[in-house]
């Protein structure tokens, strides 16, 4: 087969669309004016601003004012989460609940929150990946001041019960925020029959450049100041806005939420066939549910081999993708995502995450199904590891989730 | 990760890949747990070592080190293999990320524990020989 390039890695980031692009090159020289300024140059991007605000509000279901443009999914999760906590400690409400696998961006936060004499209760997940409305529910105290619960996982892909989590949090009147980074554009979001009272999001995950997010927060909230100075974002982050950026995301939203029903009929089966064909292979094992999970989401771990290699030996073969194997996660340990799934470490190792835009085609399913066989098969080949679990009859458990020694 | 063309070559091309049947010496280290494991063979005369493979479970870096080391100790003396550090496999192979450091730190034990054995099956305390192996998997 003829060698192809496929970008696998939709959950790292995207490009900039071509629509998106146009709809932002003019507030680069054009309409380059400040929009804090009195005269027209600065008043039309002020104009521009106040219409991409009603944009991204109106894809969300929230109200233009409850939209604030951040730098991104970190800042717009940091920002949530120390603003809550700083508001409601006043209050004696010092208690966070979050979960196990949030990704890092919360989870450091929670971890800094501890050392400033904040207690978090993280939430173990189910081996599926999926957290019950009722964990959440028996989690909250007195003192809770916020449940901080991601839509969509980063690496797995599972979609959790986010308005069911939402009421729970209503009903006890705790204020619930979720990272949706992996959600937007995927499923469909509405902040107020979700119940959703802040949510974070960022745009080069559908399609607007790197640098532009947005936190939704719900009317009601007073988050302290983000960053001090003048009067940008009503005084709660301050610095002259990035137009273009700005510009972009609202473009890029309205396409992506526009597209959701088209995107997930074509991807779900063409990440299902993904799925099965890989599952093919011996020792291998799925990560994630399998229905609660994103369209364009594919993680499997392959045991006996170690996932930077497998991802440079794919990459040789054009195809671009990610894994949670401690050596690309940059630690000593694999990712803490597969980790709460109860994977030892030896399973953990070989995992694989391909992630899909719109633009896969079968022909890229097809050509992804004939070339990671052939990588096992060399990586095993030259691997000790596999080696040892053939001689001595070494395999996956019941819940693949770790190696037992079979008996013959 | 940015690795340099010669790490890329080995880890896309490794030399002696494989085992040898009747090897004098066979060394391992590292675990899966951990993420690497490198298993060296060695097939001694006289005081040469005439032939070597390997094989390696672990990120591209790893590969890549065993590779080169494999290459670096063929046709070599014993003595010379002792010699062998991970900082010249490491140079040998135009550098290595700092986080990749420790490949190379075990491609060097892996030949230092194939030498191991080999002194061990010949009835010689290695140790005085070899020096201590951190990392080595005891058979």
């Amino acid at each position: 087969m003829e060698k192809r390039y496929i970008y696998a890695d939709h959950a790292a980031t995207t490009a900039v669309s071509d629509a998106v692009l146009q709809e932002m090159l003019p507030y680069f020289q054009q309409h380059f004016g400040n929009p804090s300024s009195i005269y027209e140059k600065g008043r039309e991007n002020e104009r521009a601003i106040i219409d991409a605000r009603a944009r991204v509000a109106k894809c969300l279901g929230a109200d233009p004012k409850e939209i604030f443009f951040t730098a991104g999914g970190s800042e717009s999760d940091n920002w949530a989460i120390k603003g809550v906590a700083d508001k409601l400690a006043a209050k004696g409400k010092k208690h966070i609940i979050t979960s196990v696998f949030e990704h890092h961006a919360v989870l450091h936060t929670c971890e800094f929150l501890e050392k400033h004499g904040f207690e978090v209760t993280y939430l173990p997940v189910s081996p599926q990946g999926l957290i019950d409305p009722k964990q959440v529910e028996d989690a909250i105290r007195e003192d809770t001041a916020l449940v901080t619960i991601m839509y969509a996982n980063n690496e797995i892909g599972t979609i959790q019960p986010i308005a069911e989590i939402g009421a729970v949090c209503k009903k006890h009147g705790v204020i619930f925020h979720t990272d949706a980074v992996q959600a937007v554009g995927n499923v469909e979001i509405d902040v107020k029959a979700q119940n959703i009272d802040m949510l974070s999001l960022s745009g080069h995950k559908f399609h607007a450049p790197k640098g532009i997010g947005a936190l939704y927060i719900r009317k009601g909230i007073t988050l302290p100041n983000l960053i001090h100075g003048g009067g940008q974002e009503s005084g709660k982050r301050a610095g002259t806005e990035n137009v273009p950026g700005i510009i972009g995301l609202a473009k890029a939203i309205e396409d992506a939420t526009a597209n959701i029903p088209a995107k997930i009929a074509h991807l779900t089966p063409l990440r299902d066939k993904l799925i099965e064909g890989i599952l093919k292979i011996d020792q291998t094992r799925l990560n994630g549910d399998r229905e609660h999970r994103l369209c364009g989401n594919v993680n499997i771990s392959i045991v006996g081999i170690e996932g930077e290699s497998l991802l440079l030996m794919l990459d040789y073969f054009g195809i671009q993708a990610s894994s949670g194997s401690a050596c690309t996660s940059g630690s000593l340990d694999p990712s803490h995502v597969l980790l709460s799934l109860g994977l030892v470490h030896e399973v953990a190792h070989g995992s694989l995450r391909l992630s899909f835009g719109e633009e896969l085609t079968e022909e890229d399913v097809d050509y992804i199904l004939e070339t990671i066989p052939q990588v096992v098969e060399r990586l095993r080949a030259m691997s000790p590891m596999w080696e040892r679990m053939q001689k001595e009859n070494i395999r996956l458990n019941a819940d693949k989730t770790r190696l037992v020694k079979e008996e013959a | 990760m940015n690795y340099s063309a010669k790490v890329m070559d080995h880890f896309t091309n490794p030399r002696n890949v494989g085992e040898i049947e009747d090897a004098d010496g066979i060394g391992e280290v590292g675990n899966a747990k951990c993420g690497d494991i490198m298993k060296m063979y060695l097939k001694i005369e006289g005081n040469v070592i005439t032939d070597c493979k390997f094989k390696t479970f672990g990120c591209g870096a790893a590969v890549a080190t065993s590779s080169m080391a494999t290459e670096m100790i063929k046709g070599r003396t014993i003595d010379e293999a002792l010699q062998l550090t991970n900082r010249a496999v490491m140079e040998a192979l135009d550098g290595l990320p700092p986080v990749k450091i420790h490949c190379s730190v075990l491609a060097e034990q892996a030949v230092k524990a194939a030498l191991w054995d080999y002194y061990t099956k010949q009835g010689v305390d290695p140790e005085p020989i070899v020096g201590k192996v951190p990392d080595m998997e005891e058979e």
